[in-house]
């Protein structure tokens, strides 16, 4: 029995496994590469997509318990439309080697949906799931209170 | 400039290399040129370097992306020659290929500290350099991509515009000195552009011109900020990671492989995987197992599933014993003795200390993988790494055919750290792929055989002894056991026997810039065949530590200020080093008053050709302690890439505090006992202190900028730990014994 599950706006219906984690429906069934494996148990955060807007682990939810409409690096903003932290993930060079990175941008969305001008120890208490190996986190800091400035002047 | 002679288009690149060496031993076959291994189907390619079609210019670069942003410094340097405009250049990384045989890390491979390095010995190391493209080293490591690519890709920018030049001034009748180049075109004295792309076809059968590279002074885009070319991809989720390869009608697997690391496979029961939903089948790939799957997780879930009889490793079984094993090294006589300097005695206070630093793991975010397609005695690779030509000679032993039928594709790298000049993970795609012909299957590690199957950085156990008298070092006699990297590695790379001296277990202890009257180190190698290999800094990762934490010990017992002490004796060895030292001082505000319930700590260390001066704040919130802020200055002699250059230096330093604090891999009943991250973790935004970076630019030679930001973490960090607290740390990782909010 297909399961049906809309994903980036798409209404789609998977033919796989109800057991399968969403992440690797994503990335196997589906071809959605954007979204990474780093660890599979939910201690690495490279996975991270939003289920109706709200961060999860897709390395811990089954595509039988995905609840709601899922999003996905490739639906949060797209190299001709960028989301505003993706142009402040660029404008401030933020990626090393990039793997670790949409699940990043897709932690920090939430984060900034819930707190539009997050301080230091705020960011770091979102943000401390989502490891990054090659050591960005300066950067990342800098491009959320960036991206959190230029929301509240788009909203002014 | 003179002695290059004539040279054929071909050997252009030899020949630009040999300049940039400037020497030329007359050694015949090193300077037997390269097939140039590019053949697009449009455009010209002008160089092994540099491919100019419609859509503009393509720089291609022997050096992999794993994050550290060469390729982009690379493109840079040729842009800089060719004037185009960056936004419209292009990166690709070359096919594997021995013309993109790394100079400079053989140079490294020469006996004597960097930083005092002869002319006449540099002149050495780069003819060794030349013999690379024998040995087919086209490897991204060691912190040399720039190092190497600094006078070749500046040279092919420089001969390509000129080649352009000639081309444009032929066909218009204009003199060559009439002409100039600018946003990728040459412009006539009367506004005639003529693009690069309607000029490169006949340009590239022209002999290349031989013209020196630009003055510095002259520089348009190095040493100023320009944005990665890979940048966009890596924000938006489009850049393809080996991971993220995807062929009509692949499969996808994993492998299971002994625990007992090298030991064999005695039978296995692939019964339970079978009854899984997805697998599909369970192959022997000697030694362990592959389960082949509609998905990765289904493949994973099967090879769980699999019922296996291992046979032992043969190594000692668990850490104490191997430790034993190590600290027996001691009893031999040394494999190595690369400092021996004064007496070995001195009068005056002495001190001894034992350190013992544990094995590492790599742990890049991507976990191992490759992709393979076997087919018609062939295979083609798409893998994730730092070594193309290794990977071919393991895929091509994995599946049973020669290297010249294996076609290797390098795709971006989700983290290297030295993890991906091994080839393991291609030689098991490979083993899989033979057993499916005409079938591309995707193999990929699942994050616990990852971290149970890596080679690791070596564990190690140092013994020192110092003397200080009236406020100075006097003594320093460090040795240190450990297992020898080059035995394991050069033989599994390059196939053939890697003994003698390892430099890389004392490198960073015995070329450090102090000037101590007696001054001693001895590498003691233990032999056993624990897999062990790279990292990123290698030795210099183990020995900055307890060089730095030994010195910050005598500073101590010569009851001094740790800064000044380092700096009295390092600057009559190297006013460079000395440099670095004194603008850390500043930058820290080491000498102003520190907060209330802080305290700092300073290490140095010289290498990959960059000093590295460090400081580390902590400071004790409510009893446990956190690493507030760091401070770095370097000196690679040129800034080509700032922005590039302070990510590495920043990601340098947390790869080091990271091992420092949680890194550690552990044996017991000879299997590694950390799995996943929560067993052993990697720093958090939340744990990770903010830090400032300056470069110095008074360097007389271009140093590397991947690793040397590694090695002065660690002890920074433990010497400002012993300011804080009085508990000097002698081994890793520092959770065991200091409680940090992280
Ligand atoms: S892969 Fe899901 S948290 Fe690491
Ligand atoms: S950028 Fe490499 S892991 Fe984060």
């Amino acid at each position: 029995m297909p399961i049906p599950l809309t994903i980036n706006g798409t209404a789609r219906q998977i033919d796989a496994p109800e057991e399968t984690p969403l992440l690797w429906v994503l990335r196997d069934e589906l071809g959605l590469t954007g979204t990474k494996y780093g660890c599979g148990v939910g201690a690495c955060g490279a996975c991270t997509v939003h289920i109706d807007g709200e961060a999860v682990r897709s390395c811990q939810v089954t595509l039988g318990d995905a609840w709601g409409e899922v999003t996905t690096i490739e639906g949060l903003g797209t190299p001709d439309a960028l989301h505003v932290l993706q142009t402040a993930w660029l404008r401030h060079q933020v990626a090393q080697c990039g793997y670790c990175q949409s699940g990043q941008i897709m932690q920090a969305a939430d984060l900034l949906s819930q707190n539009p001008n997050p301080s230091d120890d705020e960011i770091d208490a979102a943000m401390s799931g989502n490891l990054c190996r090659c050591g960005t986190y300066n950067r990342i800091r800098a491009a959320i209170h960036d991206a959190a400035g230029q929301m509240q002047e788009a909203s002014l | 400039m003179s002695r290059i002679g004539k040279i054929t288009r071909r050997a252009f690149l030899v020949g630009a290399a040999a300049v940039a060496g400037g020497v030329a031993f007359g050694v015949y076959k090193v300077r037997q040129p390269i097939p140039n291994p590019l053949h697009p189907e449009e455009g010209s390619a002008m160089s092994a370097f540099l491919i100019i079609d419609q859509d503009g210019v393509t720089v291609v670069s022997g050096r992999a992306d794993m994050g550290q942003g060469a390729q982009s410094t690379l493109a840079m340097l040729v842009a800089e020659e060719l004037d185009v405009d960056w936004e419209s250049v292009t990166l690709a990384h070359g096919p594997a290929s021995a013309a993109y045989y790394n100079k400079a890390m053989l140079e490294s491979a020469i006996p004597g500290a960097d930083y005092n390095q002869s002319s006449w010995l540099r002149a050495v190391g780069e003819s060794l350099g030349e013999v690379g493209k024998l040995l087919g080293t086209q490897i991204t490591g060691g912190s040399t991509s720039i190092k190497d690519g600094y006078e070749k890709m500046r040279l092919a920018g420089a001969s390509a515009r000129e080649a352009l030049k000639m081309v444009a001034a032929r066909r218009l009748g204009v003199a060559l000195d009439q002409l100039t180049t600018e946003g990728g075109a040459v412009i006539a004295p009367d506004g005639t552009r003529l693009p690069y792309a309607e000029l490169a076809e006949e340009a590239a059968t022209l002999e290349p011109p031989q013209v020196e590279p630009r003055r510095r002074a002259d520089w348009k885009i190095l040493g100023t900020e320009r944005p990665r070319r890979d940048m966009l991809a890596k924000v938006t989720g489009t850049e393809s990671y080996g991971i993220d390869t995807r062929l009509p009608g692949m499969k996808f697997a994993t492998v299971r492989m002994n625990p007992y690391l090298g030991g064999a496979m005695r039978r296995f029961d692939p019964a339970p995987a079978l009854e899984i939903p997805g697998v599909e089948q369970v192959l022997d790939i000697d030694g362990g197992i592959a389960v082949i799957a509609r998905n990765t997780w289904a493949a994973f879930q099967g090879a769980q599933a699999v019922e296996i009889d291992w046979a032992p490793a043969d190594y000692p079984a668990d850490s104490e014993a191997i430790f034993a094993t190590i600290a027996a090294a001691f009893d031999d006589s040394p494999n190595s003795t690369m400092r021996d300097d004064g007496p070995e005695t001195q009068p005056g206070t002495e001190i001894t200390a034992e350190y013992r630093l544990p094995y590492l793991s790599h742990a890049p975010m991507e976990p191992q993988n490759a992709t393979a397609l076997f087919e018609d005695g062939a295979l083609t690779l798409w893998a994730p790494n730092q070594a193309p030509l290794v990977q071919q000679r393991a895929a091509a032993l994995g599946a049973g055919i020669d290297r010249d039928k294996v076609t290797v594709h390098t795709t971006a790298m989700g983290g290297g750290f030295g993890r991906r000049g091994e080839s393991d993970y291609s030689n098991l795609a490979a083993r899989v792929a033979r057993q499916m012909p005409g079938v591309p299957v995707q193999v990929t590690w699942s994050r616990e055989e990852d971290m149970t199957h890596d080679l690791y950085r070596p564990a190690v156990v140092a013994r020192l002894r110092g003397v200080v008298e009236g406020g100075a070092a006097k003594l320093f006699d460090a040795q240190i056991a450990g297992q020898s990297l080059m035995a394991q590695v050069v033989p599994r790379m390059f196939g053939f026997p890697g003994g003698g001296p390892d430099r890389s277990l004392v490198e960073g202890l015995f070329d450090q810039p102090y000037r101590i009257p007696s001054y001693r180190v001895r590498g003691y190698t233990a032999e056993f065949p624990l897999p062990v290999s790279f990292w990123r800094s290698v030795g210099s990762s183990h020995n900055g530590f307890i060089h730095e934490s030994f010195i910050d010990e005598m500073a101590h017992a010569a009851g001094r200020d740790p800064m000044d002490f380092r700096l009295e004796l390092v600057r009559p060895e190297s006013p460079v080093a000395a440099g670095v030292l004194e603008a850390v001082r500043e930058m820290s505000g080491w000498d102003q008053p520190r907060r209330p319930g802080t305290a700092m700590g300073v290490a140095m260390c010289w290498s990959f050709g960059t000093p590295v001066a460090q400081v580390i704040e902590v400071e004790d919130q409510d009893g446990r302690i956190r690493i507030t802020r760091g401070w770095i200055v370097c000196d690679p002699g040129v800034v080509l890439d700032p922005v590039n250059l302070e990510a590495q230096m920043q990601g340098g330093m947390i790869f080091g505090l990271s091992a420092a604090v949680h890194g550690q891999i552990t044996f017991a009943d000879g299997a590694v006992e950390q799995w996943n991250f929560p067993d052993t973790d990697g720093l958090r935004i939340s744990g990770a202190p903010a830090i400032e970076v300056r470069a110095l630019q008074t360097n007389p030679h271009l140093g590397g900028v991947g690793e040397p930001g590694t090695p002065p973490a660690a002890p920074a960090l433990a010497n400002a730990l012993f300011a804080l607290t009085g508990t000097r740390a002698r081994e890793l990782p520092l959770d065991r014994t200091f409680d940090f909010v992280l």
